[in-house]
């Protein structure tokens, strides 16, 4: 091939709808072009998203494929995930961690609804949303009222919750990140933190 | 993070990944970029093939980063510093250090009060029963100008050079071997390739991680570091800085947002209680410049604090209420993990909420981690994954004993997301804010981290708004202007975030015109105002999301130079610029030091070069401005005033748990300061009953406690296992894939032996050492097999400045023994 086609835009071009002739036009020898139209890539049917790995602060560019046309009633799913190779840092590698992101996702150990252990049971009882985020507002505002000192023994006002504290993530996003910080330095916690510490 | 903004001004990797192609010497200590960072390690890799550089691996195991090194040495877990004083010492006594450099941007030539002194292991000003310093005599001369006294011809003794140069005299050769247990030959011929690079034609860049922040004296190690680069005249230059390879994908910019116990976003400081009033906030953040001229950019740290508050708290922060000052608690003591843990185990926390850290297994000491959550009344999980901290009071034998039905913590799971399955933004080590797309739906019912803590707070907003209670106000007039109230977008957080302006902001000169119009998104910090006009969620990342777009979006390719700044490659905070304090890549004059390492320079009207200038771009060179701007000294610190708990330069402070004495001070041998709480005296071990030194590292195919519940991950790495040097296996007749167990003072594990030349028995006081490694990653809940944790053993005492726990450096014993209860007979 003399034309220079990244893998990526390869692939782009690559769909079954793609005419030979543009093919050709590009510099693919007929031959090549015949085979791309009989039986493309399975990941040229994917819909491809621009991602990053979720571990190591090198943040590695990923390309997310994910069947499912994106049409109302079609639940996407991730079925290969790879380096992006126009990441000016991983150019397309990923380590052993990020090459199994597709592992993370259909883990199984993978948390998929909210579950509830009541004080001294034996095991978790699945349920909704509602249920558990009402309960969570519930004991927050309990404690809260309970606990909360508005002034410390000089008299300055404090207005903390010193009996509450919260472990964040350092694998949220930054959008989730400044409302994590809002809605929980908003409630008077100190203890506010996250992995960059450990 | 916490010695970097004491040197430099500003807590972050100095450089970026792509930049390390541009070194030509590369010094790999306190990490394992090869095994932790494999994909960042490729431009180490390049710099090697492509720039001739010579790649120094100084660990205490023979790591895949020391496989591919062209020198390496091994140290004892925990000496660092002594290791990189006596670097220091060499190119000091031996002339090696980039003089015009060190003169002109650091505070070498800064006079120090004659009340200052190191005497037998301590600095001026100690109090034992406090465990603290009284700082003021670690200071400047002032002079009747106001400004600092500084000497240009050295001559002075006071000089900050002079007094490095006394403090590091010690530290020779030999007491290096002595301490650490790295052969002398080996250790000089390290110093002779470090100081190749204090010139100005060569650059070094400095890698590490965690290997340097976990330990007692963790800021400490990365201070000397900062002085190395600095006497070499290696900040601000192409391959050169001060690059610290962060952990998480997003712990950088986690970090810029403050979610710290004394943290607001942008490295504003969350008021303490000594601070009762936003006056008494603002009094201590002046930062008159110490030098005429000088920037000290901090000086507009009021106009973004202001922009906080009003994202914070909306149109209830007004001028008449201080900006809501009162809103924000003030706190008594910092809440670090260590410290967060410690008052579970007290019984003193009621409620905690665990968002993706898992803390039974993260936290030092896990015996003592398990009785705090047990203690609490409630603990809300929010995470992608089944973890141990949600399970905690789960019983699994040997792995997690506990009397279930004992516990009365009620637990909450609430399931989240994966990356791959919302969007948004996280900012790389470099600190590159890049957004990612959503591919899919979160699995089951999850949901994004950003709609989990939208949802907790509307339902507790409304409960205030209807029941009143315990100070509603910061709850109920949180700024919470979001399309979708119960899931905020992305979008609408990251302009948030950027800022914007509230209300016109018009022309002091002409009242008709208008400057900025309400609505519009800030184009910089420099818009940013203390009148309450402007908002903006975290001041730094203004610049992200302007009228022009979604910066983080950016893809393009382009790198003109080919030095690998990538320009338009997402958004870097500050302002766009690649390399921080990049000004000094180019002499007092503003010409480059070499052709070589051209970066920014003066053309004669601005500076100009392929990266965005981090100084005045118009400024000229005349005028004198120092390169570190945010330091009010304009230039960066040798000697870091009062800005360090522990001290105003390093010293070699031996880990809690050691084999050996403090031969440099034997009163002292430990750091000073660092915190201890009462109960954990006694849980520090000896050599007697534990002799052999121990450290802690993470594998390639795992990331923390995660990966083990990823089938191709637990297929690689299995279970846990630990490293033993062949002469401590031959001592003690264990062989390969025999059961040990290794006890601490705190626990003990069991887990299989790898018998191995990669680690060292060293020759440390002229006694043979041997140390053992153990990886993390393993627990009770995942496809891996079962495993103990290795945080049993670790001891609960952190970094003096941080309180990071000293994981990397503790005393063990280690004895063969069978498998445990419910192994697989592999
Ligand atoms: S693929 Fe590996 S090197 Fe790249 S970000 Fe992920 S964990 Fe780090």
């Amino acid at each position: 091939m003399q034309l220079e086609v990244s893998r990526r835009g390869f692939m782009r071009l690559g769909g079954a709808a793609l005419a030979t002739s543009t093919m050709s036009a590009l510099g693919f020898g007929a031959g090549e072009a015949l085979a791309a139209s009989v039986r493309p890539f399975k990941l040229s049917r994917a819909t491809e998203t621009r991602s990053t790995c979720p571990y190591c602060s090198v943040s590695c560019g990923t390309l997310v494929y994910s069947l499912g046309d994106a049409s109302k009633n079609a639940r996407a799913e991730i079925m290969h995930i790879e380096g992006d190779p126009d990441h000016p840092v991983n150019r397309g590698t990923l380590c052993p961690r990020g090459a199994a992101i597709l592992d993370f996702v259909r883990s199984a150990q993978r948390l998929k609804h909210p579950m509830h252990r009541a004080p001294g049971a034996k095991e978790f009882k699945r349920v909704s949303w509602d249920f558990a985020l009402d309960r969570v507002a519930k004991l927050m505002k309990e404690d809260r009222d309970k606990n909360f000192v508005a002034k410390n023994n000089d008299g300055v006002t404090v207005n903390r919750w010193p009996t509450a504290a919260a472990f964040t993530t350092s694998t949220q996003s930054n959008e989730a990140g400044l409302v994590t910080y809002k809605v929980l330095r908003g409630t008077g916690i100190v203890g506010i933190e996250n992995q960059a510490r450990i | 993070m916490a010695s970097l903004a004491p040197t430099f001004g500003r807590g972050a990797m100095t450089n970026h990944w792509n930049d390390i192609k541009n070194a030509d010497v590369i010094l790999v200590m306190g990490g394992n970029p090869a095994e932790a960072h494999p994909c960042g390690f490729k431009w180490v890799t390049e710099a090697k093939a492509h720039n001739k550089a010579k790649l120094i691996v100084v660990d205490p195991r023979f790591t895949r980063s020391a496989a591919v090194s062209d020198l390496y040495a091994p140290l004892r877990p925990g000496t660092d510093i002594a290791f990189l004083l006596g670097v220091m010492r060499h190119i000091l006594t031996n002339d090696k250090i980039h003089t015009e450099y060190v003169k002109a941007f650091t505070n070498a030539t800064f006079i120090v009060r004659e009340g200052f002194k190191f005497e037998n292991g301590l600095f001026t000003g100690y109090d034992e029963t406090k465990r603290d310093y009284a700082r003021g005599e670690w200071e400047y001369e002032i002079g009747e100008d106001g400004f600092a006294k500084v000497d240009p011809t050295l001559a002075n003794p006071r000089c900050v050079l002079n007094l490095l140069k006394a403090h590091v005299e010690r530290y020779t050769p030999e007491t290096v071997e002595k301490i650490c247990g790295t052969p002398k030959d080996k250790f000089l011929k390290i110093c002779e390739h470090v100081a190749s690079t204090g010139n100005g034609e060569r650059s070094m860049t400095s890698l590490y991680a965690l290997g340097w922040t976990q330990h007692s004296h963790g800021a400490q190690n990365i201070r000397c570091m900062a002085m190395l680069q600095l006497l070499l005249g290696n900040m601000g230059v192409p391959g050169g800085g001060v690059n610290a390879l962060r952990g998480h994908a997003n712990v950088q910019g986690i970090t810029d947002l403050g979610l710290l116990t004394t943290a607001l976003p942008g490295y504003l400081a969350l008021p303490s209680q000594a601070e009762a009033t936003y006056a008494d906030h603002m009094k201590t953040r002046r930062f008159k410049p110490l030098r005429p001229g000088q920037t000290s950019f901090w000086q507009n740290y009021e106009k973004f604090f202001v922009s906080f508050q009003k994202a914070m708290f909306g149109q209830a922060a007004t001028k008449e209420n201080d900006w809501a000052y009162d809103y924000l608690p003030k706190w008594d003591t910092p809440y670090d993990v260590l410290k967060i843990v410690d008052t579970m185990y007290e019984g003193k926390l009621n409620g905690c909420i665990a968002q993706g850290l898992n803390v039974l297994m993260a936290s030092a000491h896990k015996g003592k981690a398990l009785q705090g959550l047990a203690k609490l009344k409630w603990l809300v999980v929010i995470d992608p994954l089944e973890t141990e901290t949600a399970r905690f009071w789960e019983n699994h034998g040997e792995f997690n004993e506990i009397d279930s039905a004992k516990v009365q913590t009620e637990v909450i799971q609430l399931p989240a997301c994966t990356v791959a399955e919302e969007e948004g933004t996280f900012t790389n080590s470099g600190r590159n804010i890049q957004w990612h797309w959503k591919a899919a739906n979160g699995a089951g019912e999850s949901r994004s981290d950003l709609e989990i803590m939208a949802g907790i707070h509307t339902r507790l907003r409304a409960l205030y708004a209807k029941e009143g209670g315990a100070f509603p106000d910061p709850i109920v007039n949180l700024s919470w202007n979001y399309a979708r109230p119960e899931a905020p977008s992305a979008d609408e957080v990251l302009r948030e975030l950027n800022g914007y302006v509230l209300e016109d902001v018009k022309d002091p000169q002409d009242p008709n015109k208008v400057l900025m119009r309400a609505g519009t998104l800030v184009p910089g910090f420099g818009a940013l105002r203390a009148d309450g006009t402007t908002t903006s969620g975290c001041w730094i990342y203004t610049g992200c999301y302007t009228e022009a777009g979604n910066m983080t979006m950016r893809r393009s390719t382009d790198d003109p130079t080919g030095l690998g700044v990538y320009q338009n490659w997402g958004f870097v905070w500050p302002a766009n610029r690649r390399i921080l304090y990049n000004r000094a890549s180019a002499d007092a004059s503003g010409k480059p030091w070499s052709t070589r390492k051209k970066y920014i320079a003066w053309n004669g009207s601005r500076w100009t070069g392929p990266d965005v200038p981090d100084y005045g771009p118009t400024v000229k060179p005349e005028a004198s401005v120092g390169p570190f701007i945010m330091n009010p000294e304009g230039v960066s610190r040798l000697f870091t005033r009062g800005l360090m708990r522990d001290g105003p330069f390093p010293e070699h402070y031996e880990p809690f748990e050691s084999p050996v004495a403090n031969s440099l001070h034997e009163k002292v041998a430990s750091n000073p300061v660092a915190r201890v709480f009462k109960e954990d005296w006694k849980e520090f071990g000896k050599a007697d009953k534990f002799p052999y030194v121990a450290t802690t590292y993470r594998l390639t195919e795992h990331f923390h406690y995660w990966t083990k519940t990823h089938l191709i991950n637990a297929i690689l790495q299995p279970e846990l296992f630990a490293e033993l040097p062949e002469a401590l296996a031959k001592e003690k007749g264990i062989g390969p894939g025999d059961w040990v167990r290794i006890s601490s003072a705190r626990g003990a594990i069991k887990c299989k032996a790898v018998v191995t030349k990669r680690l060292p028995t060293l020759t440390i006081h002229g006694k043979p050492t041997h140390v053992v490694g153990i990886p993390i990653h393993y627990g009770f809940v995942g496809t891996a097999r079962k495993g103990h944790a290795t945080n049993t053993l670790t001891p609960f005492v952190g970094d003096a400045n941080v309180n990071t726990p000293e994981y990397k450096a503790f005393l063990v014993n280690v004895e063969k023994t069978t498998a445990p209860a419910g192994a697989p007979s592999v």
